[in-house]
């Protein structure tokens, strides 16, 4: 089955990972730009951070015959730095125009803190000039719940386009606010923190699936590329067909990310006899 | 050894996920029953589950035996 990991930080994870992915049927990934762990203090930092992302990792994807494709932004966590954000903001036109630079990921909210707010509503807004997609970061855990209300009240008074906007890492709490306010939602799969390989197959079973997208967890903390595969097994265990499977972990992100030109792998269908 | 607060913060985040299971176990067993107009044949295993949360409830374990009491109890389940 070909699969799309819509959302994989490759920087944090091994060649051998593309090589487990690629034989598990892993035909493209999408690289968010996500904090490092530390606090980065200088813009130039975030530039590199760009180049690498969307120039040298297409390249070690492509020995594994995976594609590779980005998206830029100053994470949550970072832009509580307005002066930094400002800067790499006023940079990132440059790198939307990039090959395979897909749009404006992830912004977000952490904390929801005022810097916070502003610092998205920046990134949207330099989205919606740009005519960019979105990938907007959701909090963790106790967090995730305000966070994800207050994202919905910015981007509610904003003018934007929710076919362009995919909001992150939504779990049972904040998946029913997320469509029905007309976006796409991501279920970000993790060994610990987040939505589990089982819980994402009860999302799919209980919600209308034409905007949900399934993605691994791959950073640099405990975190497991393969638990996308491992709700693959787990839908399709529960008698879902084939071709059910392929419309959700490789025809819809197809759909949402095919909104930019630059995406070139279309939708298939399964003939099953 | 782990001491109390250490012992809570290591193993915390590991024990929601594991109830967060639990409780989605429980609501598919919900849809399930919604989709198919009926309940399971046989129940116990639910039962089961549920008198085991009973168990944890109780605020007081003075032989610190919570595994031990689940492994008697899930023992009784055929």
């Amino acid at each position: 089955m070909q699969i799309i990991q819509p959302h994989y930080h490759a920087i944090a994870r091994t060649a051998q990972d593309y090589e487990r992915m690629a034989m598990s049927g892993v035909v493209a990934v999408c690289e968010p730009a996500f904090w490092a762990g530390f606090d980065r203090r200088h813009p130039e930092t975030f530039i590199d951070y760009f180049a690498q992302i969307s120039e040298f990792e297409p390249t070690r994807a492509a020995e594994f015959g995976i594609r590779h494709y980005c998206w830029v932004a100053v994470n949550p966590k970072e832009a509580e730095n307005k002066e930094l954000t400002d800067e790499v903001l006023q940079q990132m036109p440059e790198f939307l125009e990039k090959p395979t630079c897909l749009g404006v990921g992830e912004t977000g909210l952490h904390k929801s803190t005022p810097n916070e707010i502003e610092s998205l509503e920046a990134h949207v807004d330099l989205a919606m000039k740009h005519d960019q997609l979105v990938l907007i970061h959701t909090p963790h855990l106790s967090d995730k719940a305000h966070g994800t209300k207050t994202v919905l009240e910015v981007l509610a008074g904003m003018e934007v386009n929710p076919d362009k906007i995919w909001i992150d890492h939504v779990e049972e709490q904040t998946i029913g606010s997320v469509l029905n306010a007309g976006y796409w939602a991501g279920m970000t799969l993790y060994p610990v923190t987040k939505c589990s390989p089982r819980r994402a197959v009860d999302i799919l079973e209980k919600y209308p699936r034409e905007r949900l997208l399934v993605n691994s967890s791959a950073d640099w903390g405990p975190s497991d590329p393969f638990t996308l595969q491992e709700s693959i097994v787990e839908f399709r265990r529960r008698g879902h067909s084939l071709q059910e499977a392929v419309e959700i972990y490789h025809n819809n992100p197809c759909r949402f990310l095919g909104q930019n030109p630059k995406w070139d792998i279309k939708p298939i269908t399964i003939y099953e006899e | 050894m782990l001491n109390p607060q250490n012992t809570l913060d290591t193993y915390y985040l590991e024990a929601r996920r594991d109830l967060l299971e639990v409780a989605a176990m429980l609501d598919r067993y919900d849809e399930a029953v919604k989709r198919d107009g009926s309940k399971a044949e046989n129940e116990s295993k639910k039962d089961s589950l549920l008198k085991a949360m009973e168990i944890l409830a109780q605020p007081d374990h003075p032989d610190a035996n919570r595994a031990e009491q689940l492994l008697d109890h899930f023992a009784k389940i055929s």
